[in-house]
């Protein structure tokens, strides 16, 4: 193939174009195998079922149907917003992604500040702080629940501490406490992952941007302030998007612990298109409230486009 | 930022303190600090590991006491064997095994070959791939699970059967291909320099010994990232088992639990089942933790 390129005597201009012609066709065919698995299976099981979310929401499809599902024009989508069940479960996860996103950030970032000084024992401090990332959130979502039980370790601490003065609640099956509790166990599971990305966004910072401003007489806080945080702009776009949705996408913790109760003070978008595409097999509607979700994701991603780009002069 | 993988676990770290040396009180409070926030993490897993060895009645009356976090008084394996005498035990953990191994030793070979070619191989269509999969980059799975669910349903199956729920496959085949691992692997293979695959090719190589004999050789920290990346979610599979799968037999170890859960267990028998889930993969991390750690950094850089 291109080696017999090589054996070839001198030709005029025409032939060699034609030479890396016939080259770039053996590419071709190389690249096709190469790619071909991989193109092959994201079409299957991601382009597909993309164009599927926006399809199948304007039909009554059913999972396990001997019918094809019909096209029913914007009837998921009226019985959705005319559903009180799904306005609470979108504000239960706005209200979650509104306070997970920054409390998890900053305390991503802290920890990273606190990791990323010259101490002893900074491996072992990074490792304990990470634990949490590498247990599954099903097994940290049981955990959890035994420890917010009435009689559980939360409410014993609690009441060791005080001194007997702090009661504590059934903080699962308290709907003004539900939802906060859930979202300060997800911070604990996964802000050692956040930690991680802000380290090495600190550890991409050249040293004598500080050395600089310690030869201005900087303070701590001015070095955070005037190094530290603009440097980070890339980083903490990115931290910010990825918790967004994260946020956004909470499941697992909801159907383990709480079942989207107490009085759907728990309930999810995703948690709501599980109990409609799977429990109740509408796989049309849960299609109709999954790309509402997806249209959250976009959204999200578009104004990450325009934080990033515009002001991203130098890179 | 668009190096290719980062090395924050074997960066040492530098003190920004501005003003030189952080004052003595300043070092104590950060220490204490620190210590603090080891048992805020700690604790809970400590406390996981050590009730999974008590009885129930213990694990409650040892909440008002340090002893809550200790491994004292009634301490048996008994939790343990009530595991394995009610659920299937060793048979989820070998599908959570074979499952997360096929899925990461396949997606490594398929995605690192489709980055390979869109890295180093000029061909038409290149662009328009490199970007789908950009674009497809920002999609979590939770808003494909339902529309994926039906679509899989309708799918025909090797047996000449139609959908392939409950089955094997359909907890592997659909996350082979990842475009972040295909991102992971074309950010690496363009920073190798491309004079590699000009003097193979004078020598006679083909594109498929460059790929096998040249490129993945070089590419161990690329290989060691993306296969953790896809290990942990792998491993840690919950929505889409849940929905996909109903025989027992064919259950993964994190759906396990939560029907293990829902039999009314006590708390001492779940603990146990969690530990036995969860050990092998806190050795790993502690084993492979510089890994670990370089492959989430890297996660984040994403140019």
């Amino acid at each position: 193939m291109t080696q017999t390129a090589t054996l070839e005597p001198p030709v005029p201009e025409s032939a060699i174009s034609h030479r890396q012609r016939r080259f770039g066709k053996s590419q071709g065919r190389t690249a096709a195998w190469l790619v071909g698995p991989a193109v092959v299976l994201l079409v299957l099981f991601i382009l597909i079922p993309i164009a599927l979310t926006f399809s199948l929401a304007f039909t009554n499809a059913k999972l396990v149907s001997p019918q094809p599902g019909t096209f029913v024009g914007f009837e998921n989508f009226s019985r959705m917003f005319h559903d009180p069940v799904f306005w609470k479960s979108m504000r239960n996860t706005v209200l979650f992604a509104v306070f997970v996103v920054p409390l998890q950030a900053g305390f991503a970032l802290v920890l990273a500040l606190l990791i990323n000084a010259k101490v002893r024992g900074v491996n072992f401090f990074r490792t304990v702080y990470f634990l949490p990332v590498v247990t599954s959130i099903v097994v940290v979502s049981m955990l959890w629940q035994f420890m917010y039980q009435p009689d559980g370790l939360i409410n014993s601490v609690l009441r060791a501490v005080s001194g007997g003065a702090i009661q504590g609640t059934d903080w699962l099956g308290n709907p003004t406490t539900a939802l906060g509790a859930i979202l300060l166990m997800s911070i604990w599971q996964g802000v050692g992952f956040h930690m991680v990305i802000w380290l090495s966004g600190l550890q991409t910072i050249p040293g004598d941007l500080y050395e600089a401003s310690s030869l201005d007489g900087a303070s701590t806080w001015q070095d955070f302030r005037y190094v530290t945080w603009p440097s980070l702009r890339q980083t903490r776009t990115f931290i910010l998007v990825t918790i967004t949705i994260q946020a956004f996408a909470l499941f697992a913790q909801i159907q383990v612990m709480t079942q989207g109760g107490p009085l759907d003070s728990t309930s999810t978008v995703v948690f709501q298109a599980v109990r409609a595409g799977f429990a109740q097999q509408q796989t049309g509607y849960a299609s109709a409230i999954s790309l509402i979700f997806f249209v959250l994701v976009l959204s999200v991603s578009f104004v990450q486009r325009y934080l990033t780009s515009d002001k991203d002069v130098k890179k | 930022m668009s190096d290719t993988i980062a090395h924050v676990a074997q960066t040492s770290p530098t003190e920004h303190g501005g003003s030189g040396q952080p004052s003595r009180g300043r070092r104590i409070g950060g220490l204490i600090v620190r210590i603090l926030l080891v048992f805020v993490f700690g604790l809970p897993l400590v406390f996981l590991l050590v009730s999974s060895l008590k009885p129930d009645t213990q694990i409650f009356g040892d909440l008002t006491s340090v002893k809550a976090f200790l491994p004292v008084g009634d301490i048996s394996l008994d939790n343990y064997s009530a595991v394995f005498d009610r659920v299937p035990f060793w048979r989820m953990l070998m599908n959570s095994i074979v499952i997360s191994a096929l899925t990461v030793t396949l997606g490594l070979i398929v995605n690192s070959m489709c980055a390979f070619a869109l890295a180093r191989l000029k061909f038409r269509g290149r662009a328009i791939i490199l970007g789908v999969i950009i674009a497809t980059l920002i999609v979590p799975f939770e808003t494909l699970a339902l529309p994926l669910l039906w679509w899989v349903n309708k799918l025909p199956y090797y047996d000449g059967s139609v959908g392939w729920l409950d089955t094997y496959e359909v907890q592997i085949i659909p996350f082979i291909a990842n475009a972040f691992s295909i991102y992971l692997f074309y950010q690496y293979f363009d920073s190798i320099p491309k004079e590699l695959d000009e003097a193979a090719i004078v020598d006679g190589a083909g594109w498929f010994t460059i790929y096998r004999k040249i490129i993945m050789p070089l590419s161990g920290p690329a290989i060691a990232t993306v296969a953790i990346l896809t290990f942990l979610p792998a491993w840690n599979q919950y929505l889409w088992p849940l929905m996909a799968i109903q025989t027992e037999e064919l259950r993964p170890v994190q759906v396990g639990l939560d029907y293990f859960k829902q039999l009314n267990t006590a708390w001492g028998p779940l603990m146990a089942y969690a530990s036995l889930i969860t050990i092998p993969v806190l050795a790993l991390f502690i084993a492979f933790q510089r890994s670990f750690i370089n492959s989430i950094a890297s996660s984040g850089v994403k140019g």
